[in-house]
């Protein structure tokens, strides 16, 4: 199921919203799912044609809303999981068992099915290499998904420049209960191999797989001690994730002498959030 | 059904969660409390400009943080925010019966910076 009916996008030459204005309000705009990729056993990445987008930043969210047949309607948020240098937009969509949207997302959805969607949403939780670093990341399950955003948007622009990539040193620390639930797993391992400011930590709190040398544990102090950029190096912090994570890290991460201005969180929730809402 | 046939979004009805949490009770699950940033959707059909971007001043408190780092306790109606220092409502969004209500009376004072002219509350 690929790219049917998809315009050539050019997003990668569109000028992303910089600027927290705008001239109107935020349209709903009907997206066409162009592929539907399986990350987990429980989550899959839409990729979406969205005529008429207006570029994004790294770490921002859309609006998704469904309506039933009688008129009733349901919306719930996603984060945006694509690099604002992408010509599509790709959300990374968990499937919760008792949810009203998110089955619908991860189960029914094809391609050429089409969605309604507004975005892109949200100026705080958002991250561009003009920012710079050094940039820790701590994500704990589907909490990834605007964190791997940013992941490719540096990717993107930095590639073919060494230098600029040293300019932004970045870690990442991911949470996930099994190997099989590491989202973007096959993506991760090479970003990091091929780029010596990326670092990609990985914890497994329930399982891991024989010689597994990465942490086995929930993410704690001393582990983020380990990991962070010392606080002496006033690193940008975003944490995204279920929300007993993000207040443990947040929490952890000023006892550990980070500046609270520079640590954004984003907890994952049902109605709203980030990747995993309902 | 054949792929890429056009299918307008259908929910599966049985799956329908109660929207039933009262105001008052919004606090009742952990699990609803999120960031400020959930909140910049519906905030965006009110403002214009992103305000979860914008400083927020808590009349009860005075701390001065970003919409964005507001606590948010979301239920079916709309969004309560808190200040994160001493848990006073700073704004509440709410969309009733095809209404929109805005309630900013716990912020003291709201500042935008980058924009024309200065946006308060």
């Amino acid at each position: 199921m690929v790219t049917r009916g998809v315009s050539s996008g050019t997003a990668a030459t569109r000028e992303p919203g910089s600027s927290t204005l705008r001239s109107a309000a935020i349209a709903w705009r009907l997206a066409t799912v162009v592929d539907v990729v399986t990350e987990t056993p429980r989550a899959r990445t839409l990729v979406l044609d969205v005529p008429g987008w207006p570029g994004h930043r790294a770490g921002q969210h859309v609006d998704v809303r469904l309506t039933a047949d009688d008129g009733y309607q349901a919306e719930r948020s996603y984060s945006i999981a694509s690099a604002p240098e992408d010509a599509r937009i790709a959300l990374t969509v968990q499937r919760l068992d008792d949810g009203e949207v998110s089955p619908y997302l991860t189960d029914v959805l094809r391609g050429g099915d089409r969605l309604e969607l507004r975005g892109p949403i949200g100026g705080y939780f958002v991250w561009g290499v003009a920012l710079g670093g050094p940039l820790f990341l701590v994500a704990g399950g589907s909490g990834i998904v605007p964190l791997m955003a940013m992941l490719r948007h540096r990717a993107a622009v930095l590639t073919a420049n060494s230098d600029a990539r040293h300019g932004v040193p970045t870690r990442l620390l991911y949470s996930s209960r099994r190997w099989e639930d590491v989202f973007y797993r096959a993506e991760l391992a090479p970003l990091a191999e091929d780029d010596e400011t990326l670092e990609v930590a990985l914890t497994l709190t329930h399982e891991a797989p024989p010689g597994w040398t990465g942490f086995r544990r929930l993410i704690d102090r001393r582990m983020l001690a380990e990991v962070a950029w010392p606080p002496a190096e006033r690193p940008k912090v975003f944490v995204c994730g279920p929300t007993p994570l993000v207040e443990a890290v947040a929490t952890a991460l000023v006892e550990l002498g980070h500046d609270p201005a520079l640590v954004k969180t984003e907890r994952v929730g049902p109605t709203g959030g980030s990747g995993s809402a309902a | 059904m054949t792929v890429g046939e056009h299918r307008e979004a259908v929910m599966n009805r049985e799956a329908r969660t109660g929207p039933e949490e009262g105001v008052d009770d919004e606090r009742a699950g952990e699990v609803l409390r999120l960031d400020g940033n959930a909140a910049a959707g519906i905030l965006s059909e009110v403002f214009v400009p992103d305000l979860t971007t914008a400083r927020a001043t808590c009349a009860n408190c005075g701390m001065i943080r970003a919409i964005g780092a507001l606590l948010v306790y979301a239920h079916g109606m709309g969004m309560v925010m808190r200040c994160p220092n001493c848990d006073a409502v700073v704004l509440r969004v709410a969309r009733p019966r095809r209404q929109l209500w805005v309630d900013l009376t716990g912020a003291k004072l709201v500042v935008m910076a980058g924009v024309g002219a200065p946006s308060v509350a």
